[in-house]
């Protein structure tokens, strides 16, 4: 175990954390201000230059206020619960590659080699927190909320799962970095335009990775609690679902953990099927560190762009009913994400990539 | 009786709901684009930007005490508006006008008048009972202060944002 390693991880995370807590602060800003624009409205743009310092002054306010506990909760788990929910969405950004590489150190904090298993098995500890909110603030509301929740995830969980399993068909390598080096030299999965993108096969497999794409899109929407899949906070009909009974900083932690859910759930489809750092005729860090800090600025910008899909779709589309919701990920997303995975198999084994 | 509501018969392209879903996202794109590039404008930016030039005639805001072309207070303190005052914000303390007054015959007039703009709900009651013309519902809406005491109006702030009126019977003139 070598300093340098130890060093640049270290530096690694504290950028990475700081950037993404940030990022999180402004994409809770975004989203108000896209939501405003979307309804004609204004948005906050009083704080500081157009708003600006809208996030800081949350954040004080946030802090500032009184933490106040309700005296019939179950005292542990109420506090364990915000906790919960934000952690694990943090942990995920550790195996996702950010960058190529930086003067020679690469941009991944954790470049395991079980990558998506490990993405999968720590973003759904996250539902822990939710479940464990709505059930031990001891009220209906967030009781319900945590139930609605818990059904959800599993729900989704399942399609998510299979969604993604057409990739590593094709890439055949769990390792995140890996899928990004080969969406650089074989094309972005849904998008094959660069690298051999006059073969045939490589446009006739983006069929089923669009395919893919949608769904593993809409199950993230549906893991971050995103409308139109919010059941469990549904503020019209739960009150605010699992978050009913928490206030202050307890209640932030649970809103941003779901804002880094978002960027983190960004990441992952930005990873899988959107070429990560590679944009096309940019060359990765190892040309110079100009490079590499452009790769960055790329992952970013896709995520950023992801996100905003997300807030444009939390504004167009209304909330699914329960029943809705469980009929579309057992009856359609299960079965669509199956299908597409023999579909895949069936032109891996005819082309013979 | 129950009525059963008909269901409408979806075909295929309509039950994937895709095609609605891409016209809902076009919708709201749109109206993001208008708002970006300014081409909206719905929302009036309240400190900087004000109705004031736009508020109609009979807009009810702030009661205020006027003074005629004489420039005499209006008011006679007959306390009605104190009466008709549903959330009792007026309180009227009369004084008597001197013999040697150019308007003795009137004989009374308001030594104080204060108005809770606390309780002011502006309804107008008040401008409506006057029988002098001396208490109108002036246009200033944006009422603050520090402290309760702050929120009352005296009759000196209540004359200063009556000022004068012009063009109302003058009927305490000495002639007639």
């Amino acid at each position: 175990m070598d300093y340098f390693f130890i060093g640049t991880s270290l530096l690694k995370i504290v950028c990475l954390l700081g950037f993404v807590l940030g990022l999180m602060n402004y994409a809770v800003y975004a989203e108000r201000r896209v939501s405003a624009l979307i309804q004609d409205r204004l948005g906050p743009n009083r704080v500081g230059f157009a708003g600006l310092l809208q996030p800081i002054a949350d954040a004080g306010k946030f802090l500032l206020k009184e933490q106040f506990t309700p005296a019939h909760v179950n005292k542990l788990y109420y506090w364990l619960a915000p906790c919960l929910a934000m952690i694990p969405a943090v942990i995920t950004m550790s195996v996702i590659p950010f960058g190529s590489t930086l003067f020679g150190v690469p941009m991944v904090i954790a470049d395991v080699n079980v990558g998506i298993l490990f993405v999968f098995a720590i973003a759904s500890l996250g539902v822990y927190g939710i479940v464990l909110g709505g059930w031990a603030s001891n009220s209906k509301y967030p009781f319900l909320g945590g139930m609605r929740s818990s059904s959800q995830m599993i729900s989704y969980e399942l399609s998510l799962g299979l969604s993604v399993i057409p990739i590593f068909l094709l890439v055949g390598n769990l390792r995140l970095t890996y899928v990004v080096q080969y969406q650089v030299e074989h094309g972005w999965l849904v998008a094959p335009f660069v690298g051999d993108w006059t073969n045939p096969g490589n446009w006739l497999l983006a069929i089923p990775m669009l395919i893919s794409f949608v769904v593993f899109m809409i199950a993230v929407l549906a893991e971050t609690n995103r409308l139109p899949f919010d059941l469990p906070e549904a503020e019209q009909e739960l009150a605010g679902g699992y978050h009913t009974e928490y206030a202050s900083m307890k209640f932030g932690l649970f809103f941003l953990g779901e804002y880094i859910a978002m960027i983190t759930g960004s990441g992952i489809i930005t990873t899988l099927f959107l070429g990560g750092w590679h944009f096309p005729g940019i060359p990765d860090g190892s040309h110079g560190w100009v490079f590499g800090l452009i790769n960055i600025v790329v992952f970013f910008a896709k995520v950023c762009a992801l996100m905003f899909f997300m807030m444009w779709v939390r504004w167009t589309l209304p909330r699914f009913r329960w029943d809705q919701l469980m009929r579309l990920g057992w009856l359609f997303f299960f079965e669509i994400a199956l299908v597409n995975i023999f579909l895949v198999a069936i032109i891996l084994a005819y082309f013979k990539f | 009786m129950a009525i059963t509501v008909p269901r409408p018969d979806l075909n295929w392209r309509e039950r994937m709901f895709l095609p609605a879903i891409a016209a809902g996202l076009a919708i709201t794109i749109k109206h993001f684009k208008n708002m970006i590039f300014c081409r909206t404008k719905v929302t009036m930016e309240y400190p900087e930007e004000k109705w004031d030039p736009h508020l109609p005639d009979h807009y009810r805001g702030a009661p205020a005490l006027v003074r005629d072309s004489d420039g005499r207070v209006r008011c006679v303190a007959c306390q009605l508006c104190e009466f008709i005052c549903p959330p009792r914000a007026i309180k009227i303390i009369p004084g008597e006008i001197s013999k040697n007054d150019r308007f003795a015959k009137v004989e009374k007039y308001p030594d104080e008048f204060d108005i809770d703009m606390i309780r002011c709900i502006y309804c107008g009651m008040c401008e409506e009972v006057c029988p002098e013309q001396a208490i109108f519902l002036r246009k200033d809406y944006a009422i603050t202060g520090f402290t309760r005491e702050d929120m009352v109006h005296h009759k000196d702030k209540l004359l200063e944002i009556g000022g004068v009126i012009h063009g109302v019977v003058l009927k305490w003139n000495q002639k007639k």
